[in-house]
């Protein structure tokens, strides 16, 4: 099987994250970057049904500057194949970036390609879904579970109050979910192997911006709350509160 | 030109989803809207969408759309979309699936998880929370159509108490489409009835119940309250005690209900990225320093196990009095 991996390099959510003079981007000095962790689902996915297959070609993809040359050989060091950089400055338009990806990835060069459910610094959900649009090739989001038989995924989704079972043919666009597994940490031996494994870098074909950014913002703080009390004897003065003064009750 | 506004509503079972009501409300702050439903047969409550101000509700039925299908739904909205300036979904777990599918049909990007809408001139703005709701992200689509998925429990609705007549429905040709993805069937989920999501309520609890038994103590004070839902912590889930569905946070969902409790949880940034945008925090615990202090709006402090019996009891008598 001949599987893509499409992964972004991203802020470590435990970063804080400071706003930068221009107020639309953030600043990097001194940020931590990792995969996307939602990619490192992607990543492990395509690493088992590698192995299990006992054959193929695992090819990892990312969008953006030569920093994520770095956040590519993680992903080598995993045990991915090789990788593909396509060069271009970042950004939050997400039909831009699945363009330069559809056109890299082709039509019909991979039976699977995977995706994160989101990239955690944009959250916008949608890189996948469109790159498998724009290929027309199926695609199934925010994936907990799935086997692949015979050409086909059987995949299990979460939806509010519910699991939606979903199935499609091979090729396919699978973005994942927590859950699906427990991504592998490289090893030793693997960090050696990936500085010696392809990283191709190249132009990315983005496609034109419909989508700007006009600014990013602090979210107002929350108001410092109060202590109602202390133990079981406060809470009718929460009740009290939650009805008269918050009104939520 | 008026602007018109696709609002594409959320239907299980035949019924509409509450979403629904709040995708029409987001939709209005655009212009005039036109409510889809995309649907097997007749869905409960369609008749009344124009009380709650869609211009024009529109039906598109096919014998495939019992279910949600990914392919039939964005062919129909793909169409349909060129006569709109913008297309509202839900930002449901199908709303964030259906979105970016139809916005790259028209070769246009999204705008998904948005908590404010409006317009900057013939462009279209939004206001959605990125790096796990550390920033607020304001944008403007200018590509045409605009295409935005909301947050749930957001955008404040009206949903009619009563369903009234039915009023007149306009059916929509549903273009020719290859199914290429089959959603078999929705398996309840274990526990869930009410979604954490959806719900005006949370009651969420951590580590701090010690064990899964105790989250009775929390499943009780969400029947005194009515409609909640119980949420937990990542810690709990982890541990196996809840389903990730029940999860809150940047791994799990997102939550905005009017009220949300905490209850044994310290408060961890990844858990506060689920929830700083609830109207209201409590938070119950018994370390006063305890980051989750910071961002509730009440807070007890003590033994969760003496105050949560207290607590059910008092919301109980006080509700059995309104
Ligand atoms: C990449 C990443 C993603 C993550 N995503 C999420 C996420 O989506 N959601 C999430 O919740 N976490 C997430 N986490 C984990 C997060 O960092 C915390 O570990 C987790 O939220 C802690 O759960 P907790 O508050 O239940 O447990 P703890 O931190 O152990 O807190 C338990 C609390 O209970 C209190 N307590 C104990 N006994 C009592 C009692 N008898 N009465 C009253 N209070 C009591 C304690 O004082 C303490 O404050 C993530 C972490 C990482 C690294
Ligand atoms: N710049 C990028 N390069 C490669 N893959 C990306 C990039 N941006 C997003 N993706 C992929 O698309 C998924 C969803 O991202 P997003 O739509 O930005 O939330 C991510 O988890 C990645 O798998």
């Amino acid at each position: 099987m001949k599987i893509a991996v499409c992964l972004k390099r991203v802020p470590d959510t435990t970063a804080k994250i400071t706003i930068g003079p221009d107020r639309k981007s953030i600043t990097d000095t001194g940020l931590k970057f990792v995969p996307n962790p939602y990619d490192e689902f992607a990543l492990e996915a395509a690493l088992a049904l590698k192995e299990k297959s006992g054959g193929g070609e695992t090819v990892v993809y990312s969008v953006g500057t030569d920093a994520s040359a770095e956040t590519l050989r993680t992903a080598l060091a995993m045990g991915i194949d090789r990788a593909v950089l396509l060069q271009a400055p970042g950004g939050a338009d997400g039909l831009a970036i699945a363009q330069a990806l559809a056109a890299e990835l082709g039509a019909g060069a991979f039976d699977l390609l995977l995706f994160g459910k989101m990239a955690v610094d944009d959250h916008n959900h949608a890189v996948g879904p469109m790159t498998a649009e724009l290929l027309a090739i199926p695609c199934i989001t925010s994936v907990a579970k799935m086997t692949i038989e015979n050409g086909a995924v059987e995949a299990e989704r979460e939806i509010e109050g519910g699991i939606e079972v979903v199935t499609c043919s091979l090729p396919a666009v699978i973005t994942c979910e927590k859950g699906l597994n427990n991504p592998r940490l490289p090893s030793l031996k693997g960090i050696m192997a990936a500085k010696k494994k392809p990283l191709e870098t190249k132009p990315a074909a983005l496609g034109a911006p419909t989508l700007e950014i006009v600014s990013l913002e602090l979210p107002p703080e929350r108001q410092p709350g109060r202590i109602v009390g202390e133990g079981a004897d406060a809470v009718p003065a929460l009740v009290q509160l939650l009805r008269t003064e918050a009104k939520v009750l | 030109m008026a602007d018109r506004v696709l609002a594409i509503m959320e239907q299980r079972d035949g019924a509409l989803r509450k979403v629904s009501y709040e995708v029409i409300a987001a939709a209005r702050l655009l212009g005039d809207v036109d409510a889809l439903v995309l649907c097997e047969g007749a869905v409960e409550g369609t008749g009344d969408l124009r009380a709650v101000g869609a211009a024009r509700v529109l039906s598109a039925a096919h014998p495939d759309f019992r279910l949600y299908n990914p392919d039939g739904f964005a062919a129909t909205i793909g169409e349909l979309a060129s006569g709109y300036s913008a297309v509202v979904f839900a930002g449901t777990a199908t709303g964030r699936d259906l979105a970016p599918r139809v916005a790259a049909r028209l070769k246009v990007s999204c705008a998904t998880d948005v908590i404010e809408l409006g317009r900057d001139g013939a462009a279209v703005t939004a206001t959605r929370p990125v790096y796990a709701g550390k920033v607020l992200q304001k944008i403007r689509l200018t590509g045409t159509p605009a295409v935005a998925s909301i947050r749930p429990n957001t955008f404040p609705a009206d949903k009619p108490a009563e369903p009234g007549p039915p009023g007149e429905v306009e059916s929509v040709t549903v273009p020719a489409f290859a199914t290429r993805v089959t959603v078999k069937e929705i398996k309840a989920a274990a526990t869930a009835t009410l979604d954490v999501t959806e719900a005006p309520i949370v009651v969420s609890g951590g580590r701090g119940l010690k064990e899964p038994a105790n989250f009775k103590l929390l499943e009780d004070l969400a029947a005194a309250l009515g409609t909640a839902a119980v949420g937990a912590s990542r810690a709990v889930v982890d541990a196996g005690w809840r389903d990730h569905g029940a999860q809150v946070g940047q791994t799990g969902k997102t939550v905005s209900p009017g009220l949300y409790f905490a209850i044994g949880i310290s408060g961890a940034i990844q858990h506060l990225a689920g929830m700083r945008t609830a109207k209201v925090i409590v938070a119950i615990n018994r370390d006063k320093d305890a980051p989750i202090f910071k961002v509730a709006d009440y807070g007890i402090v003590g033994d969760l196990f003496e105050i949560l019996p207290r607590l059910t009891d008092e919301i109980k008598r006080v509700r059995a009095g309104q």
